[in-house]
């Protein structure tokens, strides 16, 4: 059995590609390693399996859509929706990544070390014991955690300002919760959210999620650990219930 | 979902379409094979001061003879040339693409401040609108443009784009949504010196539309993308506006945001707000627009469409993709994303 393979993926589309994935992945590697890749989308889609794929350069959009299982190590930065209804395992970004990452994602973990563009977390999801996690390690532009229904999010601003100039945070939500590091201004609250401070057992659930991240990109976890975080949630238990049906 | 890259060089270094070609097939994905095109400056050097303007005829022997005469009124054809193409497997040439280097006389209307773009304006809206079969899709000065039904890499091909030169560069790849593909849909648009690269939708068209028509643009194309070349000509070139000021009038910060401003920054912002309501553009849309000193890239005001940015040297890029600036320009530094409805400016130096 070949414990690891590697595939040059220059110039490649990802339809060879995806197929010599699975066929590495069928014939029992355990980590498969693409060097060069250049925004080919699509990326381990619907994979399953319990395999390690480092991805050398920038993938394309929608990286380990409906992914159940693997793990994403990604030395580059990501474009569009990486994790799009990613259904378990794990992708590790060390770099930025573009609008719409964890888009309705619904298990599994992501971990990105700087910046995600616009929409992060856009319709997460949780049911039973699937419950999604997106870690941020800078910060994330407007309309972050649009329309949520579960699962959470976590903001780390490692560089600071972010996110309290953007506006729409949460706009829509009615399940999960947005952790948030540093301020949020009430003006930037999407509508259907509330702000409030982390509560002792928030801080105790968010700080193995730090101690992984930190531990994926070699930093710290300490200034993050005890530092003020804030919690946005759902207004009520059902924000819009008045927003698409009469009731009496 | 189409796609678009731009390059300039702030120094006026020349490139041939090569890169760019290879940058938009990165994202073919973008696209449907149905248009692609290319736009580049610095392209006629030989005839830099005449405006080359660009015609797809449907055949030459009924129409060009009325495009030769609607021009000869107001100035002089001092060389015509059928554009050269090569055929591709994979494009019908459904029209002749032919270039006309055009001086207006501007004595013709004394009564304009920049005469000689007026003229040209004029003849562009005349003949798209009154000549069936001819169609001026760009009339620049200095400025080439290739366009075309086709995926990004055979358009290249079919005008052999690398052939070409020029320190700025823009290219699209056409995934038509509202309207079919055809030529002159395809992108780039260009009006005089402006050319436009657009992914989305402007849903404000009639709006826009009937606004811009006001001034005596008149939109042939049939699709969208149209308005915002002449939007750029009317508050920039005509009102004087700078292309900063241009961006806050076409995707303004919402009233909210407004209210927080500075007072002077909102009593300005609101100005815009009012005096240019019916040029806002509504609906999800990244834009590149270029002229011979700057590109600039944009999106709407709640980021419905990606747009990136990288420098390396004296040379900006902006596209839809990462990938896409990458494989033009591998050792390109940081990459950036530019805040939703705020410009991303390259000017030339000097």
């Amino acid at each position: 059995m070949v414990d690891t393979i590697r595939i040059d993926a220059k110039g490649m589309h990802y339809t060879p590609l995806n197929k010599a994935i699975r066929a590495a992945v069928a014939s029992g590697a355990r980590k498969i390693e693409l060097d060069h890749v250049m925004g080919q989308r699509f990326i381990a889609d619907g994979l399953r399996g319990n395999v390690e794929i480092v991805i050398n350069g920038v993938p394309g959009g929608d990286l380990g859509m409906f992914m159940s299982g693997p793990t994403c190590i990604v030395h580059g930065n990501c474009e569009h929706a990486p994790g799009n209804t990613m259904d378990s395992g794990t992708i590790v970004i060390h770099g930025n990544a573009g609008d719409a990452v964890a888009h309705s994602m619904r298990g599994g973990m992501i971990f990105v070390r700087d910046d995600i563009g616009y929409r992060g977390g856009i319709h997460m999801k949780q049911y039973k014991e699937k419950r999604p996690i997106l870690v941020i390690g800078g910060s994330a532009r407007a309309f972050l955690g649009e329309y949520m229904a579960g699962g959470l999010i976590l903001i780390l601003g490692r560089k600071g300002k972010f996110p309290d100039i953007d506006r729409g945070i949460g706009s829509g939500i009615h399940g999960g919760k947005i952790i948030i590091r540093g301020s949020v201004t009430d003006h930037n609250l999407g509508v259907g959210a509330k702000k409030n401070d982390l509560k002792e057992e928030e801080r105790q659930e968010i700080a193995p999620l730090i101690e992984k991240f930190t531990g994926f990109f070699g930093l710290d976890p300490a200034p993050l650990l005890n530092d003020r975080y804030y919690v946005i949630t759902p207004s009520s238990a059902r924000p819009f219930a008045s927003k698409y049906t009469w009731e009496v | 979902m189409c796609g678009i890259i731009g390059v300039i060089d702030r120094t006026r270094q020349c490139m041939d379409g090569t890169g760019i070609r290879a940058a938009l097939s990165q994202m073919d994905e973008r696209g449907s094979g149905e248009g692609a095109g290319y736009a580049v400056y610095g392209a006629f050097p030989d005839f830099k001061d005449y405006y080359a303007v660009h015609v797809f005829f449907d055949n030459l022997h009924e129409t060009k003879p009325l495009v030769e005469e609607e021009l000869s009124k107001w100035g002089i054809i001092e060389h015509q040339e059928a554009i050269p193409t090569y055929d591709q497997p994979n494009i019908r040439k459904v029209h002749f693409p032919w270039r006309f280097f055009f001086k207006p006389d501007s004595h013709l209307m004394p009564w304009s401040t920049t005469p000689a773009d007026d003229i040209v304006t004029h003849l562009v809206m005349k003949i798209n609108s009154s000549i069936p079969g001819a169609l001026v899709y760009a009339s620049g000065k200095n400025v080439a443009v290739f366009k075309a039904s086709g995926w990004p890499e055979d358009v290249a091909d079919f005008y052999r784009i690398q052939d070409y030169k020029g320190y700025l560069w823009l290219g699209h790849n056409r995934y038509p949504t509202n309207t079919p593909g055809w030529w002159g849909g395809a992108h780039p648009f260009n009006l005089l010196h402006w050319s436009v690269v657009h992914n989305g939708e402007i849903t404000s068209y009639g709006t826009n539309r009937r606004y811009i028509e006001s001034y005596g643009y008149r939109c042939s194309m049939y699709t969208d993308t149209e308005v915002v070349a002449y939007l750029f000509d009317l508050l920039i070139r005509r009102h004087g506006l700078s292309i900063e000021t241009a961006v806050k009038a076409l995707a303004p910060p919402f009233w909210d945001e407004i209210d927080q401003m500075p007072e002077r920054d909102k009593e300005i912002m609101r100005a815009i707000r009012l005096t240019y309501g019916s040029a806002l553009m509504n609906g999800p849309f990244a834009i590149v627009v270029a002229n011979h000193d700057s590109m600039v890239g944009f999106t709407d005001r709640i980021k419905l469409r990606p747009l990136v940015s990288g420098e390396l040297g004296n040379r900006l890029y902006i596209s839809s993709e990462e990938a896409a600036i990458r494989t033009m320009e591998p050792d390109v530094g940081e990459i950036i994303m530019p805040k939703a409805g705020e410009p991303v400016i390259g000017r030339v130096r000097g």
